[in-house]
């Protein structure tokens, strides 16, 4: 049940707007999603004989829904010249700080809006809210990660405008998001020198599907035992294409390749 | 726990088509999972009795092929089977592997009355 209005979310995602008292929008309310409660009295009836099993060919990609929501947001992004990132990493890899500290140094070359992606709270959002640029919260609920269908909602909302960068901060886990497109150009993956060297090789399908890696918090390095050359080793062993930048977004070290890497795509638009 | 998305995008698209043939009832449900989907397919087994609940494919039987993933070297151009995006090449040694399969997530068919 929905915490605001009391009505039956069905445990699915829900929109905030930082300082927004009130507002709420629930993903699906258009009702375009999950018709899983069938009604026994079926009003387009064909002419078959019930009760006679037979089978259907389907060949159905299980996401195709998602996939094709992607695709429609990929499209909208295109036309519009929006550059969509999507931004993955486990729980407190600093997702939310490197944004923090990316968006002020981007902001005066063009508009930024943020997608925060999170089971609960606005917490994030109100870090991006206190720099000044639209942000639009998806509490997924339950929800392990988000999905192309939460992002059209969140962008309708949001109406990044042309010539934007849209930053779209995924849950965080290193598993379940790598499955979903939500329309993005990019997945930036994130992780710091806190974690174990060896994620790459842990969570395969993420690294796989990623277009660049940050790693993060490398100002920690001569603090913890981390062996950078080989977490890159092992990440470009899962995806040799992958593209790779050490940065502290504490210090703002490698800030500079990392904005870099930002112009040359959005100069692309 | 992205099975029960899955399991649920999976009722979705089964009961749609259902409908379109004109089947009241699903009572088979057969599925490709590729070994590099990223999908586990005890746990989607377990969400599939609660994904279908009230719907008409309450009960149905769930059959799922797990298909072997195969690879492609870049440099080489070896081809090898391949069980996870972590695979190194039997004939040069290098981890510059192209996926060719292994990452279906499909349904195949579904029995319908």
């Amino acid at each position: 049940m929905c915490d605001t209005c009391g009505c039956s979310g069905d445990g699915g995602a829900v929109l905030r707007k930082p300082g927004v008292t009130g507002y709420h929008v629930h993903v699906g309310d258009e009702g375009s999603h999950h018709h899983y409660h069938e009604h026994h009295h079926d009003h387009e009836h064909h002419h078959h004989d019930h009760g006679e099993a037979r089978k259907v060919q389907v060949e159905q990609d299980v996401l195709l829904q998602n996939n094709m929501l992607a695709e429609r947001n990929r499209g909208w992004f295109e036309a519009r010249h929006v550059l969509a990132l999507n931004f993955l990493s486990s729980p407190g890899s600093g997702k939310t700080s490197i944004l923090e500290k990316t968006i002020p140094m981007i902001q005066e070359q063009c508009p930024v809006t943020v997608i925060e992606g999170d089971q609960q709270t606005t917490n994030d959002a109100d870090r991006i809210d206190a720099l000044g640029v639209p942000v639009i919260q998806v509490n997924t609920g339950t929800g392990c990660h988000l999905d192309a269908q939460m992002v059209q909602r969140a962008v309708r909302e949001l109406d990044p405008p042309e010539r934007s960068l849209l930053c779209i901060e995924n849950v965080g886990n290193l598993v379940c998001p790598a499955l979903f497109d939500l329309g993005e150009a990019a997945k930036v993956v994130v992780i710091s020198v806190t974690e174990g060297e060896d994620k790459p090789l842990k969570y395969p399908t993420m690294f796989h599907h990623a277009d660049v890696v940050l790693l993060n918090k490398n100002d920690l390095l001569p603090y913890v035992d981390f062996d950078v050359a080989r977490c890159r080793e092992y990440a470009m062993q899962v995806n040799h294409h992958l593209e790779w930048i050490e940065l502290s977004a504490r210090t703002g070290e490698g800030f500079d390749e990392w904005i870099a890497w930002l112009k040359t795509k959005l100069a692309a638009l | 726990m992205h099975e029960m998305s899955i399991a649920l995008s999976v009722i979705d698209a089964v009961v749609d088509k259902a409908r379109q043939e004109g089947g009241v009832r699903i009572t088979g449900i057969e599925l490709v999972v590729g070994r590099l989907a990223g999908v586990q397919t005890e746990s989607l087994r377990f969400c599939f009795d609660a994904a279908t609940r009230d719907t008409v494919a309450e009960g149905a039987e769930l059959t799922i092929e797990e298909r072997e993933g195969w690879g492609r070297c870049e440099a080489c151009g070896a081809e090898f089977p391949v069980s996870s995006y972590y695979a190194k090449c039997p004939s040069c040694g290098l981890f510059r592997v192209r996926i060719d399969s292994g990452e279906e997530l499909a349904v195949r068919s579904i029995t319908i009355e």
